[in-house]
């Protein structure tokens, strides 16, 4: 697929979303049936619901398959080392606060490598929204074990089966002091992209865990084909309400999806930083 | 007239790096650094800057690049075991190209080491710390006056090469207080450079397109119309991965060559009664300053001795080592660890005289009169 023979401006006026993209950089690195670029399409979509220019946001990311994706975003991109875009996005985002700032990242970029700095930019309640890409697997590396491959599951470094615990991570973030957890996956597509507005929209850390097939590692090792994966989130998800109506019992191996926490009352670090500043420097800056 | 205050050398570091426009701060605490951390901590918020105590070294320094691509000077200060955790983002400062400086107060190393005493043993890892190749400027001062004019020489040609520059301070200057000139400090007095912003259209903007000199004008994130893209991969003129290997090799070349070229420039030494001298010191740092008093000692014994104290520890002056190596009988490189820089000079004096080492990995200062005995050893024809 190279670049769409319409001119860009056809394009925009059907499909808004698509000034954000840096078609030129196309066809992305993913491979087929993979879930990022759902995640990538409900950003963008929600980006532009917003209003939010392209000159208004900046994306950051680590290493990994999903990290890839600020590349193909049309805005101030930073694709930064392994597991430390929040300590790199921290930064610009405190000197830049009016930046909408995006972080793309994986369950190991942001749980292995990155768990130290993904716990403490939540703590903080620093105004970034990370879209987590969950695919149970080290995707771009070949298929390594990751904090999030469910139990059982084969990976290139755990031929008998994986025997580790999950993180799981909206616990994770929510203890860790993040003001707006959701999860969504890359089977609901437009369920996603209002997690992801609300996200964007909320002032604090957001995170947004994105359930998404690793079609061609994981599914290869775990003999799961795309569209068994894709059913797979349809069959073990649920709204978080109907989850909630659950009976203990019957709550097992299944996952709620949607807003699981928000909390406004929190401040955001930027603004109270930036008043703290105010007030001693009366307003230089 | 002169204007003197007694300064504590870590706060003039951070107090200099104000002066110099700096305006971002992330860090870590680590003996014998902290104090640069603590004045940066006071200082800033009042200056309408940033400073921010992050969760690790690593995140220090992502956030200096952070901060720095936001368009603000920042810079991260640590000591030895910070240092190398540093290594990993300092090495994707140097890929993107993101000005910043970055302080290292030494101590005694390896690992934990001696961590509240004196040790010069990162003067190969300033420049060699991060995998691959590298060229960044290393500068290292000898007292409180020059950690001031230093700190905002490395800001300087952090912003003008858009580069990490590392400042090597060591323990002793760090906690040393000293009388400092304020006079050259004083508003619109120090010259400042800032870094160049593009000339050119948002439609025909390049963020890693170098100009002339070999340095790319890439806009601070958050200005209108210039976005772009920055990768640690290596990559093309719009900031985007290739593997194209022309590009690559071009990229490295450029990186290495934008801060070699300017390497006249860049060196900075103090020579000290070297005119006449058969015996010359090659020192930096805190031991420059007892190879100072070993040269007076020794000269009052008859001895022709010189000191050459390097203050641009990298890139190396290559041609003054030459130089010098050609007019004296022997080199004597002392120095804070088991034999580093002295292989530098070894290097650089090309076989035109033999060099000596001294060293020493002990949390202690090596003394005048050690660097003296040896001086009188060498001249005796010994080891």
């Amino acid at each position: 697929m190279g670049a769409p023979n319409l001119p860009m401006e056809k394009i925009v006026e059907k499909k808004p979303y698509f000034k954000y993209l840096r078609l030129n950089k196309m066809p992305t690195i993913w491979c087929p049936g993979c879930g990022i670029g759902q995640a990538f399409r409900a950003t963008c979509m929600a980006l532009d619901e917003l209003g939010i220019s392209n000159d208004q946001v900046a994306m950051v990311s680590g290493i990994g398959c999903s990290s890839r994706t600020p590349g193909y975003f049309d805005g101030f991109t930073l694709h930064t080392t392994h597991g430390r875009a929040p300590a790199f996005a921290t930064g610009l985002k405190l000197a830049r606060p009016e930046l909408t700032t995006i972080l793309f990242t994986g369950d190991g970029d942001a749980l292995a490598i990155g768990g130290n700095h993904f716990i403490h930019a939540a703590r903080r309640n620093i105004d970034l929204t990370v879209i987590l890409i969950n695919n149970w697997i080290y995707g771009m590396t070949g298929g390594q074990v990751s904090p999030t491959t469910p139990e059982g599951a084969y990976a290139t470094t755990t031929p008998y089966g994986n025997y580790e615990p999950q993180f799981d991570i909206a616990k994770l973030a929510i203890a860790a002091g993040a003001t707006y957890v959701a999860r969504g996956t890359a089977y609901h597509a437009m369920e996603l992209k209002k997690l992801i507005k609300d996200g964007i929209k909320h002032k604090g850390f957001s995170l947004i865990e994105v359930l998404s097939p690793c079609t061609i590692v994981y599914g290869r090792k775990n003999r799961m084909s795309f569209e068994e994966m894709y059913f797979w989130f349809k069959e073990n998800t649920l709204p978080v309400k109907a989850w909630e109506k659950l009976p203990e019992e019957k709550r097992a191996g299944k996952i709620p999806r949607g807003l699981l926490y928000h909390d406004d009352s929190r401040p955001e670090y930027t603004e109270v930083y930036w008043s703290k500043v105010k007030a001693l420097s009366g307003g230089e800056k | 007239m002169a204007k003197l205050e007694l300064k504590y050398g870590n706060h003039a570091c951070a107090e200099a790096a104000v002066l110099a426009g700096c305006r971002f701060y992330a860090g870590y605490p680590i003996t014998p650094s902290s104090e640069i951390a603590e004045k940066m901590a006071e200082l800033l918020p009042k200056k309408g800057g940033v400073f921010i105590q992050m969760e690790d070294e690593i995140a220090a320094m992502g956030a200096t690049v952070g901060g720095s691509f936001a368009g603000l000077k920042a810079m991260t200060a640590t000591s030895g075991p910070g240092f190398s955790l540093k290594q990993e983002n300092l090495g994707y400062a140097f890929m993107v190209e993101a000005p910043c400086v970055v302080v290292n107060v030494q101590r005694g190393g390896p690992s934990t080491g001696l961590p509240t005493q004196v040790g010069q043993q990162e003067i190969m890892q300033s420049l060699w710390g991060t995998h691959g190749d590298k060229m960044i400027p290393v500068f290292y001062p000898g007292n409180v006056q020059e950690i001031m004019e230093e700190t905002i020489r490395a800001f300087n040609w952090a912003e003008r090469l858009r580069t990490p520059v590392v400042l090597l301070l060591d323990e002793v200057l760090g906690h040393m207080r000293e009388t400092v000139d304020m006079e050259q400090f004083e508003e619109g007095k120090v010259e400042i450079w800032d870094r160049k912003m593009p000339k050119v259209p948002p439609e025909e903007y390049l963020p890693y397109k170098p100009e002339e000199d070999g340095v790319p004008a890439i806009a601070p994130y958050g200005t209108p119309g210039y976005r772009g893209h920055a990768t640690g991969l290596h990559h093309d003129y719009t900031g985007f991965p290739t593997t194209d290997p022309e590009m690559c090799q071009e990229l490295i070349e450029r990186l290495i060559n934008k801060v070699k070229s300017r390497q006249k420039e860049l060196e900075r030494n103090e020579a000290y009664k070297l005119d006449d001298a058969e015996v010359a010191i090659v020192a930096f740092g805190t031991t420059a300053r007892a190879a100072k008093t070993a040269v007076d000692l020794a000269r009052e014994k008859g001895i022709k001795a010189g000191l050459l104290r390097v203050i641009t520890i990298w890139p190396s002056p290559e041609e003054t080592l030459y130089e010098l190596a050609k007019s004296v009988k022997a080199i004597l490189v002392p120095e804070l660890n088991m034999g580093q820089y002295v292989l530098e000079v070894e290097r650089c004096a090309k076989g035109e005289a033999p060099v000596y080492r001294l060293n020493r990995a002990n949390g202690k200062i090596i003394y005048p009169h050690e660097i003296l005995a040896k001086i009188e050893e060498i001249v005796k024809g010994g080891k």
